[in-house]
């Protein structure tokens, strides 16, 4: 069990967003992704979860992303800047519903990790950010992936719970999975190793694939 | 070499540059002599009087605005399959010559048909095809026109291209179905005879080479001036970096 | 199939909690219906002879006007994204919208096209081809729109394109499902026109789901 990146470059729109990233994430491993805004790492986490187009390799569990996509997605599970949630929707019909979608891990769990019991019944719109944020990560549980790619997944959370899903992410860890997370805060993973994505280095390739910036030109 | 070789935008412009100039004399050279020949050099059919003479513009456009849309599909499937470039805006670049053939055929075949059925427009078939045909240029323009990244542009529009190529064909046949119409059948096919006898024929020949060359021009003219317009923004991003 | 039955479940909550969201087709169905007497003057026969293209076309606006978000909500609020990384295919996934969506939008149609059949004067032998050929004819509607609003999720001012794009699909679906009405009201064989909307529909259901799940991948990478 374990996340290989090597040589993972992205570019959007016929710009690069970065270039040159190879790193092992090993079961049981909580790594940070850190870089200054603009650095890609949002970028970074959509490409490996296949959902932006990206050069070099990914390979999760001997999957490799350019082969078999759906086999890589399936292992994953990711938390954005977005909820992900429905404002119509109660917020146990919201989380019930991820639930049986991915078939994965338990209600009951997810609900206790996240506090979510005393807010169940209550419509998503009247949920403040901090509660639909909490909603929003307990997909992760409820999916029972292996991999979590997190971008940003502690905005809105007050301390007490930012310290809670630290916690969350540990168990996730010792079940032997995986969590990629972008943030600027110290969560409180002790020991956790640091991913740096550095803007300035890596301006100075061009995309290979954009035959518009042709040398040869007439 | 292969043929996948002109997909890079620098050999394509490279080529196109080279013939561009000679398929426009052709063109014109073609288009001259033909309408020429036609309007004023051949003699007034019996049925028709001397409006039948502005078939040497309405066939040419109407056939060429079909073919049009096939340019379109195949550069569309081309894109889809092996993502050249240079084919995603070949099918752009088709799709306002083919629009602006389409309407050329429907204003000449209405100008035509006031003489000899009394009436500009019936909604036969076959005119009623070329609307709807004009209506899938105006849908897959706006497509391209709505999205700001070139390479999802292409992507979405070819989806488009594909579908709509499948629906154009059904209301084709669809319309048939409905009514029955006017319109004769083709002036032009294989057995000739039948339809357009040979004084006509011969002039209407070179009028259609000449629309062909001019559509040949047309399009090459506007995929260079879309891969001038991408070169542009790929050197503006990469100095942005 | 319990992801299925959730998806489905899922959406016809939402659609049925959206501000009427069913009930906003139907009363647009009516009021164009409506219309058109006020326009083309209270004439029976020229109503009857008028009528079931009047509700085809109507029948056929109604279904395209809750189109445009279809798929723009679940783009906006990152709902897709989780989505693309779930079990169900994205076909699948598009399939089931599109079907709820033929369920709050074109299923009501159906339901209320003879009762305004009668203020049209149709025909008495054309109730049950209405319905019949309304009930046939809408899933295409509905899957086509899907395949429209997969295109142009996330464009501004996406929904005038929407129409742009998908009312020159429906003309084959609207030709045949017309005609059978009318065929029917004017006691002929509504057979062969019934086979072709069906044999479109068909097509439709087999076709779209593909199109515009490859039209959403585009759009989110």
């Amino acid at each position: 069990m374990s996340l290989n990146v090597s040589n993972l470059a992205c570019f959007r729109t016929g710009r690069l967003i970065f270039s040159n990233q190879s790193f092992v994430i090993e079961a049981g491993e909580a790594v940070m992704l850190r870089g200054p805004n603009g650095a890609g790492k949002s970028t970074l986490l959509r490409a490996l979860a296949g959902m932006l187009p990206s050069e070099g390799s990914v390979i999760l569990n001997g999957i490799a992303l350019d082969k078999d996509v759906d086999g890589v997605q399936e292992q994953i599970a990711f938390s954005g800047h977005l909820d992900a949630i429905k404002p119509q929707l109660t917020v146990g019909e919201n989380l019930t519903f991820w639930a049986r979608l991915f078939e994965g891990g338990s209600v009951d769990n997810a609900v206790d990790q996240f506090a979510l019991a005393e807010i169940w019944d209550r419509p998503a719109h009247a949920c403040s950010a901090g509660q639909k944020r909490r909603l929003g990560l307990a997909r992760l549980v409820v999916s029972g992936r292996v991999l979590w790619l997190l971008d940003e997944p502690t905005v809105s959370l007050d301390t007490e719970t930012t310290a809670r899903f630290a916690d969350i992410i540990k168990a996730h860890c010792a079940g032997g999975g995986m969590a990629l997370i972008a943030t600027h805060i110290e969560l409180g993973l002790e020991g956790a190793r640091v991913i740096a994505l550095d803007p300035t280095n890596m301006r100075t390739a061009t995309p290979s694939s954009d035959p518009f910036l042709s040398e040869a030109w007439e | 070499m292969s043929i996948w070789e002109f997909a890079n935008p620098v050999r394509f412009m490279r080529l196109t540059g080279k013939v561009l100039p000679w398929i426009t004399a052709l063109a014109i050279g073609c288009l001259a002599t033909g309408i020429i020949w036609g309007f004023f050099f051949t003699p007034e059919a019996e049925n028709f009087g001397s409006t039948v003479k502005i078939i040497y513009i309405h066939v040419p456009a109407a056939t060429l605005a079909i073919n049009a849309w096939g340019v379109m599909f195949v550069a569309s499937l081309i894109w889809l399959i092996r993502r050249h470039h240079v084919s995603a805006l070949v099918a752009r670049a088709a799709a306002p010559v083919g629009m602006t053939l389409t309407l050329i055929a429907l204003i000449t075949g209405a100008i035509w048909g006031q003489p000899m059925w009394g009436t500009y427009w019936e909604w036969d078939p076959r005119l009623t095809s070329f609307m709807i045909l004009f209506v899938f240029y105006l849908g897959y323009m706006a497509l391209w026109e709505a999205i700001d990244e070139p390479d999802k542009a292409a992507d979405l529009t070819s989806v488009l291209a594909m579908v709509g190529t499948v629906f154009a064909v059904l209301s084709r046949y669809a319309v048939n179905f409905w009514n029955q119409g006017l319109h004769q059948g083709a002036s032009l096919s294989l057995d000739k005879e039948e339809h357009v006898s040979d004084v006509f024929y011969q002039p209407l020949l070179l009028s259609m080479a000449g629309f062909f060359f001019l559509f040949l021009a047309l399009v090459f003219l506007r995929t260079r001036t879309e891969i001038r317009a991408r070169r542009v923004k790929a050197l503006l991003l990469q100095e942005a970096n | 199939m319990n992801a299925t039955l959730a998806v489905l479940m899922r959406e016809l909550r939402l659609a049925l909690r959206s501000g009427g969201g069913a009930g906003l087709g139907l009363a647009f169905f009516l009021i164009v219906v409506m219309l058109i007497p006020f326009g083309v003057g209270p004439v029976p026969h020229l109503l009857a002879q008028i009528a079931p293209g009047t509700l085809w076309i109507a029948a056929l606006l109604a279904c395209l006007l809750s189109l445009d978000r279809l798929f723009q909500a679940d783009f906006e609020d990152g709902t897709l994204d989780i989505l693309a990384l779930s079990p169900m295919p994205l076909e699948g996934l598009v399939a089931i919208k599109a079907f709820a969506h033929w369920l709050t939008t074109g299923l009501p149609l159906v339901i209320a096209a003879p009762i305004l059949g009668i203020t049209l004067s149709l025909p008495d032998t054309a109730y049950w081809w209405l319905v019949i050929s309304l009930a046939v004819g809408t899933p295409a509607l509905s899957f086509l729109g899907a395949i429209g609003a997969a295109l142009t999720v996330g464009i501004r001012r996406g929904g005038l394109l929407l129409s742009l794009l998908v009312l020159p699909l429906y003309i084959p679906t609207l030709i045949f499902g017309a005609r059978c009405v009318a065929a029917a009201s004017e006691g002929m064989d509504v057979v062969p026109a019934f086979q072709f909307l069906a044999g479109v529909t068909l097509f439709t259901l087999a076709l779209t789901p593909i199109a515009a799940a490859a039209a959403l991948r585009m759009h989110m990478r």
